[in-house]
């Protein structure tokens, strides 16, 4: 709950700054960086995320220091590419953005550095110092988030008729909604989903979960629509069934719904219900060497800033961690449109959220990803 | 012939041993070249040799390995193991106060290396349960009181330190070698009495072998029907026009599969062509849309269309070396067109049959891309499963006991049809 708490702050102070933020025009006094490599390998998600980080983090940082940087497309394996590296002894990766359940898993395992709040974060401009700033957001001491996103889903304009789906338990009403549906094909969240719909209350989903005939319960719930569900693996899989039809409905990054219905001008509705939170951010692996360490602390304290956070909302609608940010959240770089309605944050959007619980998730992952993946094979 | 090899030969003695220029037996002086030429052919085939072996063969054998290894248990836990190999299980109570006191300081130990976690998602593919207890355990053991006594504080963590059940499975995996693996692998678990399969709900890997097989058999079926007229048309036509042909099989070929993939999920969906057309013609009403992707259809369309050039390449080699006289010999003789391809030239293809077959068979076998992209939940292989052991759930060594399990399943197939065809029959072209 607290979680959600700050979610919303932030998102207030977003709405009352509205768009008088002014962007740009900062400076670029950075420190020295001493005994640092020159190049950096940054490993990311690709396509419209990663190039926001490059137009918000790497560009702006080249322009100032001439450190060259190198790009991987290999988010969606990094923890099973950093623990082959570590046991090889040959870490490649300077920096990795990671979601935050994979941060907490590399921190346990040891292949994150633990950072320090005060001494490798930039402090707000205000003063306010990076841990307070980012607040519970910054899951364990390896994770410097940069923005929450959030689960949620899409539905067909066209295909709804006059009584379009507001609320998450819709996604099992097959008579109102027929038609295909898109879930991700992991537990996560699809219980919750399910255990709420079940009738369960929200701060209850965790202790019903925790036990075995609440999963079997919201397996049961997900039978209901098994056969109506098309699983994806990667974000722009929904997008692109919305857009082709073939489903009327899907869960997927806000992201890329946003990019969807804005800037390719598909007839996709949002519905925001039960929105499932999350966090992306960076960790650096262990294992670097020292010139490399200092490079890569070097950069993070840049690229992690107040205003390089507030920076990448200009070009995607994810809503930037830090609470500092928030008031600076501007337009749409390209189009001029108003950010702030579309993050997952604002108060329009958040009246009823999921907040999951990594810790919870952390502890029974493994368990439930087993249970669900025999699942999905019966 | 120059003074110098005179007086050599000359200077040979006179003993009937024939003798090179240099006077060193012949026989040696042969064997001696031979050699340098052996030696020679090694140097030169040398670096790939040592390509496939250290890019190719060790990393394959150490990830084969890997399904049988074991050692974090023991070298997480090294005093704890020593200790408990003294508990025995069947007499119903937990292990004492000093295995909980060598498991503090072994846990101790391994929460300042952060290596716990590892052990507990190790444990947990035997018992589901071991993940968080280790994770709990390792977030409170900080905070244990030094002077124990351990056992009352490890349990006030976590109920199932003081069950049986929980320890007889940190014994029976404390070797360095263990089964588990492919136990797993096939749907099967030890209790403690006796090995059985697990709960019908929990099996899948047997099904998604079963699949696996069947489904490749159908694709190479298919292959065979699509690819041997194709491959007759190449061969019986004229030499321009075939090599126009040729390259109408070559261009998918040449085009990324991931391409190929992507156009088949365009034609195939509901709302994609080939229904949007049947619907046109009146063939299919709007309600009643043909579901042909994300099942076991979309990848047996898909991968047959992808694997296609395998098997018209070696039947189109083979067929074209088959002297039209043959058939012509066969009709004077009074057959009929049928008899003449079925009794006389059919056989003849046989070879090239053999060839696309294994080379089919054996590639869909192992394929992963398409049957993740098109297949849904009822269309994917045994490969798709390893792949997520591999990238997703971390489980490398289950992983590594499907791949052997995988391998091992072609090998013996290779074998049988070593034995039922014939592998001096394959003709590549």
């Amino acid at each position: 709950m607290k979680l959600k708490a700050i979610l919303l702050a932030t998102a207030a102070t977003a709405m009352f700054a509205g768009g008088t933020a002014v962007a740009g025009n900062h400076s670029l006094a950075l420190e020295p960086c001493e005994n640092c490599a020159d190049e950096l390998t940054v490993v990311s998600w690709g396509g419209a995320y990663q190039q926001s980080q490059i137009n918000a983090y790497s560009a702006p940082y080249t322009e100032a220091t001439g450190v060259t940087f190198t790009w991987d497309e290999s988010s969606a394996e990094a923890v099973a590419k950093l623990r082959a590296m570590n046991e090889a002894g040959n870490v490649t990766w300077d920096l990795v953005d990671v979601v935050a359940s994979d941060a907490l898993r590399l921190c346990d395992e040891g292949l994150a550095l633990e950072l320090d709040g005060d001494t490798d974060l930039a402090a707000a401009p205000d003063g306010t110092s990076a841990d307070e700033d980012f607040g519970a957001l910054r899951v364990n001491d390896c994770f410097v988030p940069q923005i929450v996103y959030s689960t949620t889903f899409g539905y067909r304009t066209d295909m709804v008729g006059d009584n379009p789906p507001d609320e998450i338990c819709d996604i099992f009403d097959l008579e109102a909604y027929p038609g295909k549906r898109a879930l991700q094909k992991r537990p996560i969240d699809n219980l919750e989903w399910a255990t709420y719909c079940n009738g369960t209350a929200k701060e209850d989903i965790y202790d019903v979960l925790s036990t075995d005939e609440g999963v079997d319960a919201a397996l049961a719930k997900l039978d209901t629509i098994k056969d109506e569900v098309v699983w994806w693996t990667a974000g722009a899989e929904t997008p692109q069934l919305l857009a082709d039809g073939e489903v009327v409905m899907g869960s997927t990054y806000n992201g890329r719904l946003f990019s969807a219905i804005v800037e390719q001008d598909q007839p996709i509705g949002m519905m925001w219900d039960m929105q499932s939170f999350d966090l992306d951010g960076w960790i650096v692996p262990t294992g670097l060497s020292e010139e490399k360490a200092n490079r890569v602390k070097h950069f993070l304290k840049f690229a992690t800033d107040t205003q390089r956070l507030a920076d990448q909302a200009k070009y995607i609608s994810y809503g930037p961690a830090r609470a500092s940010s928030a008031p600076l959240v501007g337009k749409h770089e390209e189009l001029g449109i108003e950010m702030a309605p579309h993050m997952p944050t604002d108060p329009a959007n958040s009246a009823n959220v999921h907040n999951y619980d990594y810790t919870w998730w952390a502890d029974n992952r493994d368990d439930l990803d087993a249970k669900f993946q025999a699942w999905l094979a019966q | 012939m120059n003074s110098a090899v005179t007086d050599t030969m000359e200077s040979m003695p006179d003993d009937g041993v024939m003798r090179a220029a240099d006077g060193t037996p012949l026989k040696k002086s042969l064997a001696r070249a031979l050699r340098r030429e052996k030696l020679r052919s090694f140097v030169l085939i040398a670096p790939l040799l040592l390509f496939i072996l250290i890019s190719f063969l060790a990393p394959i054998a150490d990830m084969l390995f890997r399904s049988v290894q074991n050692d974090i248990v023991s070298d997480t836990l090294p005093e704890t193991v020593q200790v408990l190999a003294d508990w025995d299980p069947t007499s119903g109570d937990a292990p004492d106060e000093a295995v909980f006191a060598a498991l503090y300081r072994d846990f101790y130990q391994a929460r300042e290396q952060r290596i716990h976690t590892r052990l507990g998602s190790r444990l947990n593919y035997e018992s589901p349960g071991f993940s968080g207890m280790f994770r709990r355990t390792g977030r409170e053991i900080r905070r244990y009181d030094e002077a124990g006594p351990y056992k009352s504080q490890f349990i006030e963590t976590d109920e199932d330190w003081g069950s049986v059940e929980t320890w007889r499975i940190i014994q029976k995996f404390s070797p360095r070698y263990t089964p588990g693996y492919y136990l797993t692998a096939i749907d099967a678990e030890s209790t403690s009495d006796s090995l059985q399969l697990k709960p019908e709900d929990e099996r899948i890997y047997l099904k998604l072998f079963v699949r696996t097989m069947w489904m490749s058999i159908a694709i190479t079926v298919s292959c065979l029907l699509l690819g041997y007229p194709i491959a007759y048309l190449l061969a019986h036509v004229k030499r321009s026009t075939a090599n126009v042909l040729l390259i109408l099989v070559l261009l998918p070929f040449w085009t990324s599969l991931l391409v190929r993939t992507s156009a088949w999920k365009v034609l195939l969906q509901q709302q994609g062509v080939i229904n949007d057309i049947l619907v046109w013609a009146n063939l299919i009403d709007d309600a009643g849309r043909l579901v042909m992707i994300n099942n076991q259809t979309g990848t047996i369309i898909a991968m047959t269309h992808i694997l296609l050039p395998f098997m018209i390449l070696p039947l189109y080699s083979v067929m074209q070396t088959i002297s039209p006289s043959y058939v012509r010999a066969a009709k004077s003789l009074g057959a009929t067109d049928l008899t003449a391809f079925w009794k006389v030239y059919f056989p003849n293809t046989i070879p090239g049959i053999g060839a696309g077959a294994i080379l089919v068979f054996i590639l869909a076998i192992g394929y992963y891309i398409t049957p993740e992209l098109v297949g849904g939940t009822q269309g994917v292989f045994i490969s798709n499963r390893i792949a997520f052991h591999i990238s997703t759930s971390l489980n490398w060594g289950l992983a590594a006991a499907l791949g052997a399990m995988l391998l091992l399943l072609v090998l013996a197939l290779f074998y049988c049809y070593d034995r039922i065809v014939g592998i001096d029959n394959v003709k590549l072209g």
